[in-house]
């Protein structure tokens, strides 16, 4: 009953369309509220969002001043049904407050700024450009996407070995030690579930890029404190930022080439 | 040979344990069940024609989840040059109305189970 | 050849049955792990590896340390290894095998483990750490059962084994060094990255191994008609000797760089696995148990008399085993994920459950060590009739 990749190819006549182009139907686009973008646009596979280098650009000033609000934490582990264990021994999260002497301890001294200390860190994948999770991964289950520097996630191929975990110098990535089903608050129908054993982690929302839409969390931030752009886009928001402000990033020293700046 | 009667006595023995299934079911006279799977009001909406999903279903499934997880690309243009997305929760489920009378019912017949709805969610069995 | 392991006195097959009592007791255990998944074990979202992969790496190193009496046996012609060599390539056999299963158990998803295969990733160092122990198995295979199956028949072994036998020498060296490599080159874990993990690892293998064969030669002698004779077990406690030696000196070299450098990222994996971070000391005992017991041990081999003395030597191997055991099979592994890459102190102790799916693997080591050597002993008895 097999049947060769060329022959499926050509019985049904599939064709790669790519990301641009051509009318789709309108069947498949979402209906979903959480799916509708600023300009109303309604979102579809015919116009997603591209760049060269996805990057962002994080305002902590801005989380300083709302401190306590956790909107695109939510809207994250809304949209991708993260789940709620209520233990850390199980915890899973893409993006999460750090106070900012555990997320840049190098850059912690004795008489920092008391607030700066303490401070609400958002922290996520970092789509290094040069992941090191990527380099030990064993069968390719993470890998970065050359044409956009998205550090991607396989949840059918992971093996579960946790190698990529223990490569991250950011702690970014998250197992599943069991079942998640159970402890999704409201399953959300948009995005696949895990399964226990595999490893899990922010994607910079690729599937709603791939729709024409921002990641959860920059739409969900009432202060703009999250800027997500093209790096390689001399014009783009994110590259203005750069150039104006004094950004860091977590420990460049280990020369992984995070994607998220802070400006502190 | 050593031992005839034993060794073919061990063979029929062999046969009959792992036959049981085919002979308990024509024992309870079901020996011709076939399920009864509901199929959706407009078949002609389909990304291909009944007979090629019907044996081929799981090689469309697994090539939509490689372009679209691995390369990154998510419309199918079919045969007949109408375009989908590439989505088993949102492009298939959208027609079958559900997955319990039609994915299941077929694959239990066959025990088969696919890992699909481990983690894809049947948008119509969340509503429920 | 395989059927002399079916054929023995009442005393082997209580032996056989309850070590398979054993391995199923452990098995209901890993339906457990299975079905669950591995919340059931100790580990976290900040210890992401413990107790398996530990029991993992220090098995590589048993399995590696065959080399220490093929060497000198194949390559120098040493006679006196002729009876315990066979002895040295079954360990590593069921060492290898431990460490696979061991590898499985620790598996998210474990029948995804051919995806490894499926997908090969040169750049990842857990590809040929699977290749490396693969191969290493398959040479070990090949090369006891044709030598045991040539002196079985009294004949000697086909000339074509002998490149076969010089390639598992370096092939050894190779499975222990790709599993240093895979901790070695993180630039997330500190504790880790340094250029001395792989000869400590060597090392600490060389000696661990062969004080292990020295205690499995001896219990072999009082329960058969076996006898390795006084000579290569005290060319085995050399080489221990040395290897314990030098494995100490790669931990003090540690200690120096660490200390001496004074960077908070180094140090404080050491100041949790010695003195305690946060308050935090579960592993505290241990490395002081591991360091202590490897100072009496190295006194009690360098020193001739207490080396040549059994009693004496036999207490040191003890102590050389218990003591690489702690180092490796506790410490290195989970030392490295404490603190985390942000600084927060999460411990690990392996749970119950955790500790019976080990206890389990090693019973199958021990199975398969039972039989192999069961074999071996066998083949001997034939010729000498």
């Amino acid at each position: 009953m097999k049947i060769d990749r060329r022959k499926f190819i050509k019985f049904t006549g599939l064709t790669a369309i790519g990301l641009a182009g051509t009318p789709a139907a309108r069947a498949f686009t979402g209906e979903d509220s959480l799916l509708v973008n600023e300009a109303g646009r309604q979102p579809s596979v015919e116009n997603p969002l591209t760049a060269k280098r996805w990057a962002m650009v994080i305002n902590l000033k801005k989380c300083i001043a709302q401190d306590g609000c956790t909107k695109c934490i939510d809207a994250c582990h809304t949209v991708h049904n993260v789940p709620d264990f209520g233990n850390p021994k199980d915890e899973i999260k893409w993006i999460w407050k750090e106070s900012f002497e555990h997320a840049f301890h190098e850059q912690e001294h004795e008489f920092i700024n008391e607030a700066l200390k303490h401070a609400p860190t958002l922290v996520f994948c970092n789509h290094c450009d040069n992941p090191p999770c990527v380099r030990v991964c064993p069968t390719q289950a993470t890998w970065k996407r050359e044409e956009d520097g998205i550090v991607m996630m396989d949840w059918h191929r992971c093996i579960g070995c946790r190698y990529c975990v223990v490569a991250c110098p950011y702690g970014s990535r998250s197992f599943n030690w069991r079942d998640p089903r159970p402890f999704i608050k409201e399953l959300h129908p948009d995005f696949p579930t895990r399964v226990r054993g595999v490893v899990e982690k922010c994607t910079f929302c690729e599937e709603r890029l791939a729709r024409g839409l921002m990641p959860a969390c920059v739409e969900a931030c009432p202060e703009k404190a999250m800027v997500f752009g093209d790096l390689e886009d001399a014009d783009s928001e994110v590259r203005e930022l750069l150039r104006n402000n004094y950004t860091i990033r977590r420990k460049p020293s280990l020369g992984t080439m995070p994607e998220i700046y802070y400006i502190i | 040979m050593y031992d005839s009667g034993k060794v073919i006595t061990g063979i029929i023995v062999f046969l009959i344990i792992i036959t049981f299934p085919v002979w308990y079911n024509v024992a309870r006279g079901k020996a011709n069940y076939v399920p009864e799977l509901e199929y959706p009001v407009d078949t002609g909406r389909c990304v291909a024609d009944s007979a090629y999903i019907r044996a081929y279903h799981m090689d469309l499934l697994n090539t939509w989840r490689d372009q679209v997880v691995r390369e990154g690309i998510r419309v199918y243009r079919a045969a007949d040059g109408r375009t989908f997305e590439m989505s088993l929760s949102n492009t298939c489920m959208n027609c079958h109305q559900s997955k319990e009378n039609f994915c299941d019912k077929c694959h239990d017949y066959l025990s088969v189970s696919p890992y699909c709805w481990d983690c894809h969610i049947d948008p119509k069995e969340l509503k429920r | 050849m395989l059927e002399k392991a079916l054929k023995g006195t009442k005393t082997y097959w209580t032996l056989v049955i309850s070590i398979m009592v054993i391995m199923g007791v452990a098995f209901l255990f890993y339906l457990r792990q299975y079905h669950y998944g591995l919340g059931v074990t100790g580990l976290s979202r900040d210890v992401t590896w413990g107790f398996y992969i530990a029991q993992f790496t220090f098995l590589v190193g048993v399995a590696a340390s065959a080399v220490m009496v093929v060497l000198p046996y194949y390559l120098h012609n040493y006679k006196a290894f002729g009876k315990i060599t066979i002895l040295g390539e079954f360990l590593a056999i069921a060492s290898v095998i431990m460490c696979m299963t061991f590898i499985f158990v620790d598996m998210g998803q474990p029948f995804r483990i051919l995806n490894v295969f499926l997908h090969p990733t040169p750049h990842s160092l857990m590809f040929w750490d699977t290749v490396a122990l693969g191969g290493y198995l398959l040479l070990n295979i090949i090369i006891s059962r044709v030598v045991l199956d040539a002196e079985r028949k009294a004949i000697a072994p086909p000339g074509w084994i002998k490149p076969v036998i010089i390639l598992s020498i370096p092939w050894a060296i190779s499975i222990h060094t790709v599993t240093a490599f895979l901790y070695a080159g993180l630039a997330a874990r500190p504790f880790w990255l340094t250029a001395v993990l792989a000869p400590r690892f060597l090392a600490s293998a060389f000696s661990s191994g062969p004080a292990l064969l020295i205690l499995l030669c001896l219990l072999l002698r009082k329960y058969t008609r076996f006898d390795p004779g006084k000579e290569p077990i005290q060319k085995l406690a050399l080489i221990a000797t040395y290897a314990m030696a030098a494995n100490v000196f790669f931990i003090l070299m540690e200690f120096f760089t660490a200390l001496y450098s004074d960077i908070p990222e180094h140090l404080m994996h050491f100041e949790y696995l010695f003195l305690g971070l946060d308050g935090k000391t579960n592993l505290v005992p241990w490395m002081w148990t591991s360091e202590i017991l490897a100072l009496i041990a190295l006194v009690l081999l360098i020193n001739p008399g207490t080396r040549r003395r059994e009693g004496t030597l036999i207490l040191a191997c003890v102590m050389v085993f218990i003591s690489i055991w702690i180092d490796k099979g506790m410490g290195m592994v989970v030392g490295g994920f404490i603190p985390n890459p942000l600084g927060n102190v999460t411990e690990y102790m392996p749970t119950f459950t955790e500790l019976m799916i080990s206890l389990g693997v090693y019973a199958m080591g021990l199975l398969l060590v039972t039989g192999l050597y069961k074999i071996a002993l066998s083949v001997r008895g034939e010729v000498r009739a």
